[in-house]
């Protein structure tokens, strides 16, 4: 294949994922609203052996047989439609992972696909869902679906009308296998944070509203699970974070601009993100901050983590890190001469 | 292991006398402040806070990073400028208040290190703390019922079960009718590494900060740099820094190559610099191809290749004759499509000095008889420059950059008609008279420059060494599980003897329902699968919530 046609086809896949992502979005919110129907929150959540069954009875007696089959096969449409939501967010996702291997195979010399914004949203939207898809059976995920797979579809959006750029290869200062370890792990990172970012909202969402008793959200976990959830999450990001923004960044940084660490904006957000975590790791062992402070502690985290991924950008220009203006990195440095 | 539960509060003081109320002695005072200080409230204030610091300096310039950058946001606001550069806020990261948070989050570190791991050494030597009285009412409880196993050969078993699976037993002869069993106890040494080697990791960077340099040079293909404190075209050494650690080298371009894209969305755009080099220390001379992401090290110096450009080799003989300039002489790219600005400056030209400033053009092509540039590779280059003469400011004793004429005593030659500057445009190998006998101006060909970086990074293993300590000791302080065991039997009267199990998970979300499962599955293998009946008794309390909250699909 040549270039180009690698090229037309990312172009293609990314389409393709967006429209598959948007069904998945639309399937996972028809089941929401399935839920919403008092009657059928009840039997869906008293299948899954969850309701204290009084409520299901009641409605039951209620409405004679018939109501109960209606229920009973309501049911069984939220779950079908749970399953399929999956099926096409893991459809979406290999679509998604096509696009990035035909960005990088169109590249010529071939590369990692990250070498600008675009690609690096593609990359950092294909591992929020990998994450999500990895985790959601092992820490009980399913309620986030919507969050999830609207946020990605959202992301993606706004990736291909703002930030799309053509294949070019790399500049030479991104030319380093440290970028390699460095994005995947800054990458990986991100992806976490995020499900960890929704997991603490929801925390926030669910500690203002009470207890939901019925509708779509009665399916999400309890306060105390919701915080443990987010804390095993984060536990698991911190230090892919650390490796990413504290060892192979500086490592890099040392050999293509010889200082390890130059209070780059990109850099100075990378830390202030590192910083806010580890405030939420202190938060979370500390009475007092627990719970809801340690939670909006993880917001802040989150954005201040996507603030530096895409709004730094638009805030200053001497970052050195050349996503912002691809060919900055090789331009001769003029600034420093009287 | 909650911190606020492990540290040891300082003692209350107790036994002395009762004061009214702002009677407070020096020594109480310090030790207050103290205890306020390397408190974990303090230490997450204090994290919070270098956080927000930190941002003002990612969106105001940073006379570190882009000195030029500063210069211009000044020349822009000056009303601002003034109150900004009394904040320190063109160099926030070596700022007063910056570095006072920074300092206190240390002193509450050390603070918080040094109690804590006395702490656990004695938590090391101590034995596991005695069963609670009551099993069933911690987090994880489990009752087995064991048929035809006496209380006391339980217990033993159970020791076994724990000793195998790495616990530390609380000795026998304290053991009375129950075990205890703990583990995990590395999770609080991680916790200590992880935080003392962010000391390591600031003392690594203050090392560099202190006694490290950063300088720039240009250095012309076929000429060469020695590593001199002038020598630099800028240089900017850390406090500490001394002329006599500069490793004594010198480093001659031997050759410089770019490959030029052709096609694609960033053609004219340049890849792959090589700059083949050889450098000489201590007599002894040897090469490298320095390239982007591929620094020399030379001794404790490292040389980075940070960009490159054009030196025009110009000769100007003055209207004598005599040769009164003559070299390559480096221009500056101004942008992406190097086209670029320079100065000859032939201060010994008589009768009158010389001056040129102009541009120079990688590819040309003139458009109504004025060049434009076409492309970054030096394919057909062109020189065109005006001509000053008069007091170009040599010899007034001002030091002036080389990248810059100071023509306010000079005087611009005219064309004929008087009403345009007198331009010439040379192609390589051309030579043009100047007007009014001045002499005359020749283009010999084009030398490439390349800009390098030399720096001492000192302390940059030590920071490096220390990140990765913590990297290490934060996987084990977040993933090590630290946990409490507490198995009790008693005969159940029916000539059975009913086990109790609890668990304590000290730290973290582990779930203890995996952890139960797995020692009652142990415990139980003692009275053989028939006759034992595992969680007979699993009362709410052990239902996890992570269990009950699980989505229902
Ligand atoms: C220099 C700034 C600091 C940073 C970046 C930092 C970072 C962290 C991180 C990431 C953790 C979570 C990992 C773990 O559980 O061990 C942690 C835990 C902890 N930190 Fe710090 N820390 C700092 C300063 C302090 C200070 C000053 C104190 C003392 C008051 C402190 C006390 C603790 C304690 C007690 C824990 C364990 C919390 C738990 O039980 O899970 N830290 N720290």
């Amino acid at each position: 294949m040549t270039d180009t046609a690698w090229e037309t086809l990312s172009n293609q896949a990314v389409a393709a994922a967006g429209v598959v992502y948007f069904l998945a979005l639309l399937v996972h919110l028809a089941e929401w609203a399935s839920l919403r129907q008092p009657k059928a929150a009840r039997s869906a959540a008293a299948a899954g052996a969850q309701e204290q069954g009084a409520g299901g009875t009641a409605v039951a007696v209620a409405t004679g047989p018939e109501g109960a089959d209606g229920a009973d096969g309501r049911a069984g449409r939220v779950a079908f439609l749970g399953r399929l939501g999956v099926m096409l967010t893991a459809i979406a996702c290999a679509a998604h992972g096509v696009a990035l291997l035909g960005r990088g195979l169109a590249a010529d010399p071939n590369r990692v696909p990250w070498g600008n914004m675009y690609e690096f949203t593609l990359s950092g939207t294909f591992v929020v869902t990998l994450m999500y898809l990895v985790l959601y059976k092992r820490l009980g995920l399913h309620w986030m679906a919507p969050l999830v797979v609207g946020f990605v579809t959202a992301t993606l959006m706004i990736a291909v009308i703002w930030l799309y750029a053509e294949v070019s290869p790399l500049t030479e200062a991104l030319n380093s296998p440290w970028l390699v370890i460095h994005v995947v792990s800054a990458v990986i990172a991100t992806g976490a944070f995020t499900i960890g970012g929704i997991l603490s909202i929801m925390y926030l969402v669910k500690d203002r509203r009470g207890e939901w008793t019925t509708g779509p959200l009665a399916r999400v976990p309890s306060l105390q699970a919701l915080d443990r959830a987010a804390y095993r999450v984060h536990a698991f990001a911190f230090p892919v974070w650390t490796f990413a923004v504290l060892i192979t960044g500086p490592i890099w940084a040392h050999e293509a601009w010889s200082r390890y660490w130059n209070w780059d904006p990109k850099e100075v957000w990378a830390f202030i993100t590192w910083v806010v975590y580890a405030a939420y790791l202190h938060a979370r062992a500390t009475g007092g901050w627990k719970g809801r402070n340690a939670a909006l502690l993880a917001v802040v985290g989150l954005a201040t983590l996507w603030f530096n991924f895409i709004g730094i950008n638009y805030f200053s220009t001497t970052s050195q890190h050349s996503y912002a203006a691809p060919v900055a990195a090789d331009a001769p440095v003029l600034g420093a001469r009287e | 292991m909650s911190a606020t539960d492990t540290r040891p509060s300082a003692p209350a003081p107790s036994g002395e006398p009762p004061r009214r109320a702002g009677e407070l002695g020096l020594r109480e005072l310090g030790r207050w402040t103290w205890r306020q200080l390397t408190s974990m409230r303090t230490a997450l204030v204090l994290l919070l806070l270098l956080a927000l610091a930190a941002v003002p300096g990612s969106v105001i310039p940073q006379s570190g990073v882009d000195a030029l950058a500063v210069s211009r946001w000044k020349d822009e606001h000056p009303t601002l400028a003034p109150v900004y550069e009394r904040l320190d806020l063109f160099s926030v990261y070596d700022s007063v208040w910056f570095s006072a948070i920074y300092i206190l989050l240390m002193i509450s570190l050390v603070g918080c290190i040094l109690p804590r791991t006395a702490a656990y050494a004695r938590a090391v030597r101590a034995q596991p703390p005695a069963a609670p009285r009551r099993l069933d009412r911690l987090p994880g409880h489990r009752a087995v019922r064991l048929e035809g196993v006496e209380p006391e050969a339980a217990l033993e078993h159970a020791a076994a079960v724990l000793r195998r699976r790495r616990y530390r037993l609380r000795s026998s002869d304290q053991r009375g009718e129950a075990v205890s069993a703990e583990r995990g106890y590395l999770r609080e040494v991680g916790n200590l590494l992880f935080h003392v080697s962010l000391l390591v990791v600031l003392a690594g960077f203050a090392v560099g900060v202190l006694f490290g340099y950063q300088g720039a040079v240009i250095v012309v293909k076929g000429t060469t740099f020695s590593n001199t404190v002038s020598s630099y075209d800028d240089l900017d050494p850390g406090s500490r820094f001394t002329p006599a650690q500069l490793d004594p080298f010198t480093m001659t371009v031997d050759d410089f190559d770019v490959t030029w894209l052709t096609k694609g969305s960033s053609a004219g755009t340049a890849r792959e610099f090589v700059a083949d080099v050889s450098y000489d220390l201590d007599g002894e001379t040897r090469t490298y191809p320095l390239r982007v992401n591929h620094p020399l090290t030379i001794g404790d110096t490292d040389v980075f290749l940070v960009g490159h450009g054009y030196a025009p080799v110009i000769t100007v003989r003055d209207g004598e004759g005599n040769v009164a300039y003559s070299g390559p002489t480096v221009f500056l790219p101004q942008d992406q499509t190097f086209l670029s600005f320079g100065v000859v400056k032939a201060g010994s030209a008589r009768p009158q000095q010389i001056g040129l400033d102009g541009l120079f053009f990688p590819t040309f092509s003139l458009v109504d008889g004025d060049p434009v540039t076409v492309w970054p590779d030096d394919l057909d280059p062109l020189v065109s420059m005006t001509l000053w003469t008069g007091d170009l400011g040599l010899d007034s004793g001002v030091a002036q950059s080389v990248y810059a004429l100071d023509t306010s005593n000079a005087t611009q030659v005219m064309r004929a008609d008087g009403e345009q500057p007198f331009r010439l445009d040379l192609r390589p190998g051309e030579t043009v008279q100047l007007p009014d006998d001045l002499g005359s101006v020749t283009f010999e060909d084009v030398q490439p420059w390349v800009r390098v970086q030399v720096s001492q990074t000192p302390g940059k293993f030590v920071a490096l060494g220390g990140v990765i300590a913590a990297l290490i000791g934060l996987l084990g302080s977040l993933f090590i599980r630290s946990r409490r065991v507490w198995v009790r039997a008693r005969p159940d009267g029916a000539g059975a003897t009913m086990v109790d199990v609890g668990v304590l998970e000290r730290a973290g979300g582990g779930d203890v329902e995996d952890v139960l499962d797995a020692l009652v599955a142990d415990l139980t293998e003692l009275a053989g699968p028939s006759s034992s009946s595992p969680s007979t008794a699993t009362s709410d309390s052990t239902t996890s919530p992570s269990e009950s909250g699980k989505d229902p699909a």
